[in-house]
């Protein structure tokens, strides 16, 4: 077990574990957190996780660790990994099952005082408008050669349908379209589930959550995004469902061959890996961005569908009912990108697992109205807490792999949440603090009870603290969606 | 047949651990406990028979492939089994029993991972520690 001990603390927000620590290392891992949070992520096998995630070959400076780190499977949640592109290597379970798992969240004027009245009822709508659950079937039935569009088109799928707006496009991550998608590096099997799946919340942690602008800490930047003081907000968090998890399946088991061939040896079975040179790696590269194209399509057709719920609710009864695109961003993916190592500009493959992207200002990347500020870095807070909007920074770039944190984290496992929270009760609890819940499943809200995560304003005061983030807006939640 | 598996606390996941004398036993408990753990429950006595069949390059990952295989079938057909025979030889696994349509099912599973996954043998048991990401 690593003890707090074997860290060297950097400062208050940040802390190293040197590369000498283990002889299989190949680099550092670099936590930020504070000593509280630190001490408490030592309670299970994160930061271990983290020292792991440092054998795979090709990494280039630390695995970087969020303050929202928790136990995984292989890769630590909250980790960030850079390979060396193209001679490193890429480890589906270094980006998870759930490829671009992500969070969108969109902005009205419709404020809190009018939305009141019909909170109760747009609750039922989105409900009713949003399919969730296990296994859950959208209204979208796709044939092959519609599920190759949306796996090489993304986003831009959503627009030639009618589905999306050109605002949507343009403040989603990389413009909800990554290049270098191919269906024919997808299994039949995942095709299989991708083809009913699209346009679907899923369950577990995944959400709809209707907000309230509480707190402005960057005015400009918030009109700049649109977010008003005590208006309502949408936030949508959800993945690439079953087409996803099936891609993911399929590579990690095709690679346990792979890393014979290639003579890679690691400590855990879950990381495996391949050269991103090799076919293998460019298979799984290719299928990972068709996967990331179906889940920025999924968000998008949620967004689309909750756009109806607001508008049975509210047209006619508020002024102005619209839903306008904040921004959408991933939290599960492998991008290639460049960064400063060293002194040097290097082309990496970041290994983005439960950590949002978080570029600063002046990435050519960013929509125009986003440019001066940096990309916004969305940061849901457990059900029933506050969620944030925060912005990239100049320094992220150079701490973190222009990364920072993506959530609140979870501290108790879903079996001692389940033995301590009764879903009933919770959801009697929420409705009594003014949150309307709509949960398919007891028991899963009892796993997702607030006391289940940290403290979310303390996992964004460390990354602001350590200057990869800063504070726009914090939002409070007045209804919650789960599947 | 007395249970075999029991779930593990684990922070954001599910893990279990699984023993039995044999290694089709083994299989067999592992699919119960994920049965278990996804809350599903199958209509009984339908008179359906379903083999299912598949090889793999170890133990491990005929373990994943299999359980893979149940979670498909629980997904896409919404159906499971209610009775499961299943025989193991060199890496070549054989499942067959009688399906049903799930009538209720909990929690979604993800997928089945290999994190430290290692099938092992101790004083005359198989044991195996399965983390699941849901």
């Amino acid at each position: 077990m690593v003890a707090i001990s074997d860290f060297i603390k950097i400062n208050e927000y940040e802390w190293e574990i040197p590369q000498t620590f283990r002889k299989d290392m190949r680099g550092p891992v670099r936590v930020f957190a504070t000593r509280q949070l630190l001490e408490n992520s030592l309670e299970d096998l994160s930061v271990e996780q983290a020292i792991n995630a440092t054998t795979l070959p090709g990494l280039v400076g630390p695995v970087v660790v969020m303050p929202d780190m928790h136990q995984g499977y292989g890769f630590p949640i909250g980790g960030v990994a850079a390979t060396a592109y193209p001679t490193g290597v890429i480890s589906p379970g270094g980006i998870g099952y759930d490829i671009n798992c992500g969070v969108r969240l969109l902005a009205t004027q419709i404020p809190y005082e009018d939305a009141l009245p019909l909170l109760d009822r747009l609750a039922n709508a989105l409900n009713h408008y949003c399919p969730s659950g296990v296994g859950g079937k959208g209204q979208w039935h796709l044939d092959d050669q519609e599920l190759g569009k949306v796996c090489r088109q993304g986003m831009r799928w959503a627009l030639k349908k009618g589905l999306a707006t050109e605002m949507d496009l343009r403040r989603t991550e990389e413009q909800g379209q990554l290049d270098g998608a191919d269906p024919a590096a997808v299994s039949q099997r995942a095709l299989q589930r991708g083809r009913s799946q699209l346009g679907t919340l899923g369950a577990g942690n995944h959400f709809l959550e209707v907000g309230v602008v509480e707190d402005i800490f960057e005015p400009d930047a918030a009109q700049i995004m649109g977010l008003e003081s005590g208006c309502l907000t949408l936030m949508i968090h959800c993945g690439s469902r079953g087409f996803g998890h099936q891609i993911c399946s399929d590579y990690v088991q095709s690679f346990q061959m792979a890393v014979k061939r290639y003579g890679i040896h690691l400590p855990d079975r879950e990381l495996v890996c391949a050269p991103l040179d090799s076919k293998e790696g460019q298979d799984y590269l290719a299928a990972m961005r068709a996967a990331a194209n179906y889940a920025f399509v999924n968000r998008q057709l949620l967004a689309h569908l909750a756009r109806q719920a607001f508008e049975d609710t509210f047209a006619g009864k508020v002024k102005n009912w619209h839903l306008n695109q904040v921004y959408d961003i991933t939290h599960n993916m492998g991008k290639v990108e460049e960064h400063v190592v060293d002194g040097k500009r290097v082309k990496v493959c970041v290994h983005r697992k439960g950590a949002t992207r978080a570029f600063g200002p002046g990435f050519k990347d960013l929509p125009s109205e986003y440019f001066k500020i940096g990309q916004p870095v969305l940061v849901p807070g457990s059900m029933g807490t506050a969620s944030w909007v925060l912005l990239g920074t100049e320094e992220s770039m150079v701490k973190s792999f222009g990364s920072s944190c993506h959530g609140a984290g979870r501290v108790l496992s879903r079996s001692k949440a389940k033995k301590q929270v009764r879903g009933e009760h919770l959801r009697d609890q929420l409705m009594g603090q003014g949150i309307q819940i709509r949960a398919g499943s007891m028991p899963g809200l009892a796993e997702e009870a607030p006391q289940a995560y940290k403290d979310v304003d303390q996992v964004v005061k460390t990354v602001c603290g350590a200057g990869i983030a800063k504070k726009v807006v914090r939002l409070r939640p007045v209804v919650v969606i789960k599947g | 047949m007395s249970k075999g598996f029991v779930e593990l606390s684990h922070t954001a996941d599910w893990a279990l651990r699984v023993w039995a004398q044999e290694i089709s036993g083994l299989y067999q408990q592992a699919a119960l406990g994920m049965y278990s753990l996804m809350g599903v429950m199958v209509r009984p006595s339908t008179g359906i028979f379903r083999e299912i069949s598949m090889e793999a390059s170890d133990d491990e990952c005929l373990l994943v492939n299999f359980l893979s295989e149940l979670l498909y079938l629980a997904e896409e057909e919404r159906v499971g089994f209610s009775t499961l025979k299943i025989s193991v030889k060199n890496q070549q696994l054989t499942a067959s029993g009688e399906i049903g349509q799930i009538e209720a099912l909990q929690k979604e599973i993800k997928a089945v991972t290999f994190h430290n996954l290692a099938i092992k043998k101790n004083a005359g048991q198989y044991e195996v520690t399965i983390v699941f990401d849901v």
